[in-house]
């Protein structure tokens, strides 16, 4: 190891890493409230009426991002579950646990804000199209690691077994992005992606993007949040826990 | 309730989301998949006979016809076309040149009843201007072509 | 900007109730969420600190 490299094993500490989390999320919340605000202004003000839907189209500033981070952070909650498994950090199980609720919550709100839109555009709150029904699974497979891992009294039992359920359902997010393009949907097309220019206006675009963001800032804020409560449920035996300064009342 | 039962009752239920989500998965491999077919598809015969289906393509510009509550119109993929009937309140963004998705079944005689019309929009956001500007483009571009 | 008045913003061309039940669920969402995790640190530093202090009370 060269000498200027970190260790970042020392970090993964829970010792560590509970103040390393209180100092952190507060920038975090502080930057996706700021952000969500700038994109909640270009969402109704700046952005302009679509030439299709009229002003309906506005869902668009949440549900993308929704549907976006619920399954970046189901892709994360994978990473730290091959760390887990690899490393055998106590870090990653945590982790894990503290970003699932989280993305549950924006697989839901995918799912809502898709059917508050599908419903006055095409006529219906639901269809079993492939594209809403891989992102209705990923919401279960978010409940199931939920339900799974708080089933199993053991902690390290419990991430051995959420890791599963996360290494497993990780397949189903390449599922959901490329399911409109492998079948008839009646889901559109991807508006953004790597591989073409964006089919927005650029106003529209951008609104987007500084949603995505801001919901990015809030999911980290909230999992350093999380984990903290995680880190002292399960340390709550370990000599720094009581020699932490909020705990001398 | 018993710490011993609550565990049981948080495992039946895990099971239960992680079944249901299976039954998803099976379900929508067998037949969902394929959400609608293409007038193409339908004219070689791929779709289901005797059971409802859905087609799905563009309403091919002026074959729209209303009277009272009953639309008519025509399904087309630009090689095939099919005659729809439908008898119910049309989505707000259905409209000739624009995508659709129609589940009902096919008489004999080629003829499409839906009993149920769904909209299908493209991945295209733009301001009402930028799309005048768009469509004129592509007037001058025919007018050149002419 | 798109909007004459405050009853043109909240109609949103028609869409109001699908728009705004969208933001609205997504803010209530978001923020029960917050005031959930804060709850669920509050009560375990406070278990916790019954419990050190039980602890030492037992030691002297």
């Amino acid at each position: 190891m060269t000498p200027s490299s970190i260790n970042w094993f020392k970090f993964a500490a829970p010792a560590r890493f509970y103040p390393l989390a209180g100092r952190l999320w507060p920038w975090f919340a502080a930057i996706g409230t700021l952000l969500g605000l700038v994109g909640l202004w270009i969402s109704f003000f700046v952005a302009p009426t679509d030439f299709q839907q009229g002003e309906g189209y506005r869902i668009i500033f949440i549900h993308v991002p929704a549907s976006w981070m619920s399954m970046f952070i189901y892709c994360v909650m994978a990473f730290y579950a091959l760390l887990g498994v690899t490393f055998n950090t106590r870090l990653a199980g945590m982790m894990s646990s503290a970003l699932a609720p989280t993305g549950a919550l924006f697989a839901f709100l995918s799912l809502w804000t898709g059917a508050l839109w599908g419903k006055p555009m095409w006529g219906t709150w639901w269809v079993w199209d492939a594209r809403l029904t891989s992102e209705l699974i990923l919401f279960f497979l978010y409940v199931g690691y939920i339900a799974l891992t708080a089933a199993i009294d053991d902690p390290r039992r419990a991430d051995k077994a959420g890791f599963i359920v996360s290494l497993v359902g990780v397949v189903n997010v390449p599922v959901i992005y490329f399911s409109v393009k492998w079948w008839n949907t009646l889901h559109q097309g991807a508006s953004v992606s790597l591989t073409k220019a964006p089919s927005m206006a650029t106003t529209m675009l951008l609104g987007m993007l500084i949603m995505a963001l801001a919901f990015w800032a809030y999911t980290i804020a909230m999992a350093l949040y999380r984990v903290r409560a995680i880190i002292l449920e399960r340390e709550r035996n370990a000599t720094w826990v009581a020699e932490l300064p909020e705990m001398k009342s | 309730m018993k710490a011993r039962q609550k565990r049981f009752a948080i495992v039946i239920g895990g099971l239960a989301a992680l079944g249901i989500a299976a039954a998803l998965i099976l379900n929508a491999f067998q037949s969902n998949l394929v959400f609608f077919f293409t007038p193409t598809q339908v004219a070689a015969g791929e779709a289901p006979k005797g059971r409802a289906f859905r087609v799905g393509g563009l309403v091919k510009e002026g074959s729209l016809q209303r009277n009272d509550i009953t639309a008519r119109f025509i399904v087309t993929d630009t090689a095939q076309e099919i005659q729809v009937a439908y008898t119910g309140i049309l989505p707000d963004l259905f409209s000739e040149g624009k995508g659709v998705v129609a589940q009902g079944t096919l008489s004999p005689d080629g003829q499409f009843t839906a009993s149920e019309v769904l909209a299908k929009h493209d991945e295209n956001y733009m301001p009402p201007e930028a799309q005048a500007a768009v469509d004129k483009a592509h007037e001058a571009s025919r007018s050149l072509q002419q | 900007m798109n909007w004459g008045s405050t009853s043109d913003f909240l109609a949103m061309g028609g869409y109001g109730l699908y728009v705004w039940g969208s933001f609205g669920v997504t803010a209530a969402a978001l923020l029960v969420e917050v005031i959930l995790v804060r709850q669920r640190l509050r009560n375990t530093r406070r278990a916790l600190r019954r419990e050190i202090s039980a602890n030492r009370n037992s030691q002297d």
